[in-house]
């Protein structure tokens, strides 16, 4: 087995869920995407835990997925605090950081 | 968090290894009255001066520990040095050996800060990396990676302490004026609406220059020298409200920024050139050992070069310093005259022989480190002459003051650099808070022409210590500042008989023209301020013990620091214990040069003191001084409300063309001459008896007055406000049409940020790759 | 069950097989987010997700980090999903096929995420080309993992523990009804 094996299927999922962060309209579906990046992380992280042979890996993917808990607890009520004001999720309406 | 260079096998002083607690300190006040400062009784200063009262206690100990190992190492410093620098050719000095091996040498204490990376091979930092073991039980097959040991990381940045007479005399600098400025300052500020905001920055202030003052690394350097200039910004914007305020705190910070690029680049370079290290000792030991060539430390000392300018007020970065005065009056007392913009000197003596071989400073005759402190403190001190704000002579006296600091590190005079700073934190501090009390009695105005004058009857204690800093300043004996000041002009070897690295010239024609001014500039200032009749509305007041008594006690040390350097023959012609001669640079010198600067082609020599160059710049600071005197005695017997000559000389000087201006200046000479005229034929019997005498004497009234005024107008107008400041304005707007263009960019769409993010992440990524 | 997958691999024929598993549980993954990240069902989208977590787990099985595995599926596939598709409903999605899901440029996502891709896919191949995982390879025991936590990584520890709790507030701050 190839390291390498590990590292491209991370590259390409977290292309995909740069993908999806850039295109998606709904909030909702960006926050799984931002999921699916995290996830690509993680992946490398175990991979060369593994390659190493070192636990160190391994415990940081744990801290990453619990931090990504965090994430989708704060992002998820952010999403709906925007679709309370603005009764849409619509990323592309909450603008008014324009400059 | 492990010791990495606690190599010391001596038992030294529990205060050299704890010697971080002296930071701690006021660092964790800083944290104390920002959460709880609110709401105790004294509005968080008490956390503030108990932290600092600790901290001096600490320092002061560690004064005491360090000249004590001192005394106990070596009867005297000759030996020492004759012991290195005659001793031979290109001796590394081992600076971790053992105490008594090298007198003064540093103790440097460092742990890990962080570090990245491993190596490639390297498989773990495992459980039993950190001295946790196997767990009790464990069973070994799951430990079959953990045989790795505590070694560094690929990349490590390390933190620490450096224990040596430089930082212990800042240590003891920075705690006592900032113990000073605290007490000081529970008057001075007293019922500002942002007191406890005031004192957390104080105490953060404190926190981040002792922070600096031990760096054992240059990273570490840099980090403290960031944050001592964001507590500057702070508190010179104090009371943002006023306009003027934050503009001044926003020139400081990013004039600041200017120089920090000259100080990144040059510590960058230094890191490189000295095979990837930031410690200051790896670096001062390879550019000794000559491993760094001289053009490279040639360019790093410039950059460096860039950053002491900025931060430390050398033309032409200076214009900031006098704008900070906008700063409550105890912060331009502690930041602006004693402690952080001293940080540039302090900066150049931490990494002198990058500096010393840089520039090649022995054996020279001129060097940009010389020539800008000699322009320095001639350009700070002429426009200390036009000035109407008090603070403001004090600032561009500042400014010269450093200059002549600078100048000395420059001509290769250590001791005489670091004896200037020593004492003229002393002084002009004592200075300063002088100002802010005679502001405090003149209803917070800081306008000499307007507010002041007579003041000695009203404020006799603040007029005593006032003078006492002014004669300090002045340069005349006995008080420190003629001490620091001889030693410097002795140091550029020029006087027969004086032998120092090399042959300074030009810096000690600046030199002596500064120690003239000095005295010049200040008499007027006194005159204005404490003389004459008192041109205010209301009474004027002496200041509650909270300020007086800070004053009286920075006053005694402006009286008694110059003698810790005495020359060892003024120690023999008094006949005192001949132990008391050259006791400073006993102290602080050791580790800072003749430890370092030992090679044969860098040799770095001590001049010998002179006692007809002190005799004569004493008569020139003397006979400058009582010029001023004589010319504002005359005013004030034509006119006893009389600020100068002519009024209003700055709003009829326009900006036009040259002719104009010698017109003008012709029209003020012949008031400054109808006025000494005047002032003169006033007295019947000088006018009789005296006739020659006094023509001669106002001549040269005449010629010192008008020239520093012109020349001071000159640079203020021109060079200051014109080039200096339209070049500050230049970056603004075109900021700002940068701003208009990229506006457009600001579409609010949080998608198309995430695009940009991603697509300038990806851009250098592949910048990386491709071109690294 | 790791060790399992992992004394497999000690044999050429048993790495083949890995391999095989692996190259199924990684285009299952691919596929499934592709699929997330194209259908116009937010539904839908959500189970695409499910699968590529779960794919990620299986990969986590492979490389021997049980530990991690389970976590992956507890906390993502348990926790996580839940709350996405919580999110879903009270945001009062279609539970049907929506049209207006992406943004009109889909282009330019496309083609940072492409360059994006291709750079990393650039470095990987000559960083890592022929670098082969130690063929001895050991699981990575849930015991050891815990001992690593708390003894070498505590201070993280702790600090995620507050973390946690400060986003448990945030969130209850954030999206209470006033």
């Amino acid at each position: 087995m190839f390291l390498n094996q590990f590292l491209f299927l991370a590259a390409i999922l977290f292309c995909i869920g740069v993908y999806g962060v850039l295109t998606r309209k709904n909030g909702v579906l960006v926050l799984m995407s931002i999921e699916l990046i995290l996830n690509a992380v993680n992946i490398n992280l175990v991979a060369f835990g593994a390659f190493h042979q070192h636990l160190s890996g391994q415990v940081f993917a744990l801290f990453v997925i619990a931090v990504a808990a965090a994430e989708v607890g704060v992002g998820l009520a952010i999403v709906l605090l925007i679709y309370r004001n603005r009764r849409s999720i619509n990323v592309a309406e909450a603008n008014i950081l324009k400059g | 968090m492990f010791l990495l260079a606690a190599e010391e096998a001596a038992a030294h002083s529990w205060l050299y290894d704890n010697v971080w607690l002296i930071p701690a300190l006021p660092a964790a006040a800083f944290v104390l009255i920002l959460f709880f400062g609110k709401r105790l009784p004294n509005k968080g200063a008490e956390i503030g001066i108990a932290a600092i009262v600790t901290a001096f206690i600490l320092a002061v100990l560690t004064t005491f520990t360090w000249i004590g190992d001192i005394a106990d190492s070596g009867a005297h410093s000759e030996e020492a040095h004759s012991l290195v620098v005659d001793g031979g050719e290109a001796i590394p000095v081992d600076l971790t050996a053992e105490e008594g091996e090298v007198r003064g040498a540093p103790i440097i204490n460092e742990v890990e800060w962080f570090g990245i990376g491993t190596d490639a091979n390297r498989a773990t930092l495992g459980t039993e990396a950190n001295g946790h073991g196997e767990p009790a039980g464990g069973e070994g097959d799951t430990h079959a990676d953990s045989d790795g040991h505590a070694e560094k990381s690929a990349f490590s940045i390390s933190i620490g302490t450096w224990v040596d007479g430089q930082s212990v005399m800042m240590l003891f600098v920075v705690t006592f004026i900032s113990l000073l400025v605290h007490i000081y300052s529970t008057d001075y500020v007293n019922g500002d609406r942002r007191y406890t905001h005031y004192f957390a920055f104080l105490s953060l202030f404190t926190a981040s220059m002792l922070f600096m003052v031990l760096s054992s690394s240059t990273l570490q350097l840099i980090v403290g020298w960031e944050l001592v200039g964001v507590c500057s910004f702070a508190l010179i914007g104090h009371w943002w409200e006023d306009q003027a305020n934050s503009d001044a705190a926003l020139k400081a910070f990013l004039t600041n920024r200017v120089g920090d690029i000259g100080l990144l680049i040059g510590m960058t370079i230094l890191y490189f050139a000295a095979d990837q290290s930031f410690s200051i000792k790896t670096i001062n030991e390879m550019a000794v050992a000559g491993d760094i060539s001289k053009g490279t430390l040639q360019i790093a000392a410039l950059c460096l070069m860039a950053a002491v300018m900025s931060k430390s007020g050398q033309f032409i970065l200076h214009t900031w310093l006098p704008d900070a005065m906008a700063g409550p009056t105890p912060v331009s007392a502690l930041i602006h005259a004693a402690t952080m913009v001293v940080a540039g000197v302090y900066m150049i003596g931490r990494l002198y022989p990058v500096f010393f071989v840089g520039f090649g400073i022995a054996g020279g005759s001129i060097n940009v480190m010389a020539f800008i402190g000699g322009l320095t403190c001639v350009g700070g001190g002429l426009l200390a002459f036009v000035q109407r704000d008090i603070k403001k002579v004090l600032a561009y006296s500042t400014v010269s003051q450093l200059g002549y600091m600078v100048l000395a590190l420059g001509m290769g005079a250590y001791t005489a650099g670091m004896f200037h700073l020593f004492t003229h934190a002393f002084f002009k501090a004592c200075l300063f808070l002088g100002a802010g009390s005679v502001s405090h009695a003149c209803h917070h105005s800081f306008d000499m022409k307007a507010d002041m004058g007579g003041l000695r009857k009203y404020m006799p204690t603040t007029f005593a210590t006032f003078m006492i800093g002014t004669a300090a300043l002045a340069g005349i004996p006995p008080l420190a500042g003629f001490w620091s000041k001889d030693e410097i002009l002795v140091g550029a070897g020029v006087w027969p008989g004086t032998e120092g690295n090399g042959t300074y010239t030009i810096p000690f024609i600046f030199g002596m023209i500064t120690a003239a001014m000095t005295a010049a500039y200040m008499t007027r200032a006194v005159w204005l301020t404490f003389f004459g009749d008192y041109r205010g509305h209301e009474e004027p007041h002496e200041s509650g013990p909270r300020i007086t008594v800070p004053l009286v006690i920075l006053a005694s040390m402006a009286v008694v620091v110059g003698f810790f350097n005495m020359p060892s023959g003024f120690v023999k012609a008094l006949r005192l214990p001949e132990g008391w001669a050259h006791k400073f640079e006993d102290w602080v010198e050791p580790a800072g040069v003749a430890t370092f600067v030992s090679k044969e082609a860098n040799k770095f020599t001590h001049a010998k003191p002179s006692l007809s160059l002190a005799v004569v710049a004493t008569a020139l600071a003397v006979g400058a001084g009582f010029l001023v005197w004589n010319y504002y005695k005359r005013l004030y017997a034509m006119d006893p409300k009389a600020t100068e000559y002519t009024n209003g000389m700055a709003s009829r000087i326009p900006p036009l063309a040259a002719g104009h201006r010698v017109l003008e200046n012709k029209y003020y000479l012949d008031h400054l001459y109808t006025g000494v005229i005047a002032g003169g034929t006033k007295g019947p019997l000088a006018r009789a008896a005296n006739w020659t005498n006094q023509n001669i004497l106002d001549g040269l009234v005449n010629a010192v007055g008008s020239t520093s005024v012109v020349a001071g107008r000159f640079i203020y107008r021109f060079i200051d406000q014109g080039v200096v400041d339209g070049t500050v304005n230049a970056s603004g707007s075109t900021a700002s049409r940068l701003g208009q263009l990229l506006r457009g960019m600001q579409s609010g769409q949080v998608r198309q940020y995430a695009t940009l993010m991603f697509g300038a992440a990806t851009v250098l990524v592949a910048v990386f790759i491709f071109a690294v | 069950m790791t060790y399992l997958v992992l004394q497999t691999q000690l044999t050429d024929t048993g790495e083949w097989i890995a391999n095989i598993f692996f190259y199924i549980i990684a285009a299952v993954a691919i596929v499934a987010a592709l699929r997330m990240v194209t259908t116009n069902n937010v539904v839908h989208a959500s189970l695409y997700l499910l699968v590529v977590l779960s794919a990620v787990a299986a990969t986590y099985v492979i490389l021997g980090a049980e530990f991690a595995a389970a976590t992956q599926i507890l906390v993502y596939l348990g926790a996580i999903m839940v709350l996405l598709l919580f999110g879903v409903m009270l945001t009062r999605a279609k539970i049907g096929a929506e049209t207006d899901l992406d943004h009109d440029q889909k282009w330019i996502g496309a083609l940072v995420a492409a360059s994006l891709g291709a750079v990393m896919g650039y470095s990987l191949w000559e960083g890592f080309g022929d670098v082969r995982m130690p063929a001895d390879q050991v699981p990575q025991r849930t015991e050891a993992v815990a001992d690593e936590i708390f003894s070498t990584y505590i201070v993280p520890f702790e600090a995620l523990s507050v973390l946690l709790l400060a986003a448990l507030i945030g969130a209850v701050v954030v999206a209470r009804r006033d």
